[in-house]
């Protein structure tokens, strides 16, 4: 199960759906597998304003990967200028592209420069490192929900729901 | 004609097996009136990544279907999707043909996918996180729905077992059709989830019924949401003597 996925779940009872305190879950005994994957600059740049931050940094805590600076990077710390014509302004090399819909015009191809080193880092936090086996762990209810093979069971025990 | 993913690896003994509904729904997502309708409303820059969710995946065929074909669907390729079902053997297969079609080198820009979870409905999912929603849910009536509370059992194969019991394909199977009265249990508990997880402004979900469901009044039940709802059957199959067969309702948000 992918870190990204983390960012669109919360604990399935349904008393702990309103509260803070369930998400993000928290990984707990978890064995980490690194899956390689296509980088796509501007998936991640797309992605990026979805991605709630703080938990984020938590997940990378629990995990004990490599800690996240305290604030999301700006899309302009995505992409290198481009150097071949400096004279553009950054935010100029981080807008997507014209108003043409399909062949992924509207995703600005095209118009950045190289990926940074942090864009490289959060394709990897959030799409290659996969939790393999072990459990997440609500922090409002405490229930522990296991991951198996990748998987993760949220089925709850009839006296739980 | 986009291509229908490959589901030859899934065991249809207890996992269900890709029919016409299944196909309604990918004649429908990719039709010209639902991709027009999609092309506009996550027309980029803005909104950032739509996320899909599929509840009940089943073979995976449907979400393995909008993530491959993202580009032709939505106009962009930075879609992300993401399953439920509560057969764990459905997550495990669906997972595979997820997997199989964004890496088959014959796809151009397909979606990003994230995981099939294991869990009931969209229990589970962030509130206001969905931009799209799809459901073909357990719609046939029966005079009762499957026993939850043996459902862990069944869920996983036995200790020592090499293969599934047929006691066990059958409760499996029966969660993937068996709606209750009206064939409406499932789906009303499913739509009772709908305004939480829906994206505020941008959610939008295509949910497939049968006649035996009685539509109308269904449309009827979300009309009554409120004026920020609209509802719109976008596709149907097996005209009957002047009854569709199976149609899809598409349920959005519309702005204030
Ligand atoms: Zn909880």
């Amino acid at each position: 199960m992918k870190l990204l996925t983390l960012n669109f779940l919360t604990c399935a009872r349904k008393a702990c759906k309103s509260t803070t305190l369930a998400f993000p879950l928290r990984p707990k005994d978890a064995e980490l597998e690194i899956v390689e994957a296509d980088l796509e600059p501007l998936f991640i740049r797309n992605i990026l304003p979805r991605v709630e931050w703080e938990a984020l940094r938590t997940l990378c805590q629990d995990l004990g990967l490599p800690q996240l600076p305290p604030a999301a990077p700006e899309p302009a710390a995505l992409f290198a200028p481009n150097p071949s014509d400096p004279s553009i302004p950054s935010d100029k090399l981080v807008r997507p592209g014209k108003e043409g819909e399909g062949e992924g015009e509207g995703e600005g191809e095209g118009e950045e420069g190289a990926p940074t080193q942090t864009l490289k880092d959060l394709h990897h936090v959030l799409l290659e490192t996969t939790i393999r086996e072990g459990k997440l762990v609500c922090g409002n209810c405490g229930h522990a929900y296991a991951v198996k093979e990748g998987i993760a069971n949220f089925l709850l025990p009839s006296h739980l729901v | 004609m986009l291509p229908t993913p490959s589901t030859s690896h899934v065991s249809f003994d207890n996992v269900y097996e890709p029919a016409e509904d299944s196909f309604l729904l990918l004649d429908t997502l990719s039709s010209p009136a639902e991709t027009a309708f999609l092309h506009s409303r996550f027309h980029p820059p803005e909104p950032p990544s739509p996320l899909v969710l599929e509840v009940g995946t089943g073979s995976g065929v449907v979400l393995a279907f909008v993530a491959a074909n993202a580009s032709t669907i939505f106009g962009r390729s930075d879609v992300v999707a993401l399953g439920t079902d509560i057969n764990g053997f459905a997550c495990r297969a669906s997972t595979t043909t997820l997997q199989t079609a964004v890496t088959d080198p014959g796809t151009s820009k397909p979606g990003h996918f994230l995981d099939v979870v294991n869990a009931d409905l969209a229990s589970p999912i962030r509130s206001g996180s969905v931009d799209v929603l799809i459901f073909n849910p357990p719609y046939v009536p029966t005079p009762d729905l499957p026993d939850l509370v043996a459902h862990e059992n069944y869920n996983t194969l036995s200790p020592g077992a090499k293969s599934t019991s047929f006691e066990q394909d059958s409760h499996l199977l029966a969660l993937s059709y068996a709606g209750g009265a009206d064939g409406m249990e499932i789906t009303n508990k499913l739509l009772a989830q709908l305004p939480d997880i829906l994206h505020p402004e941008r959610g939008v979900a295509f949910i497939l019924l049968c006649a035996q469901n009685k539509p109308n009044e269904v449309k009827e039940h979300i009309m009554s949401w409120g004026k920020s709802w609209a509802v719109e059957t976008v596709g149907s199959s097996g005209k009957k003597a002047g009854w569709e067969k199976l149609q899809i309702l598409r349920i959005w948000r519309i702005g204030p």
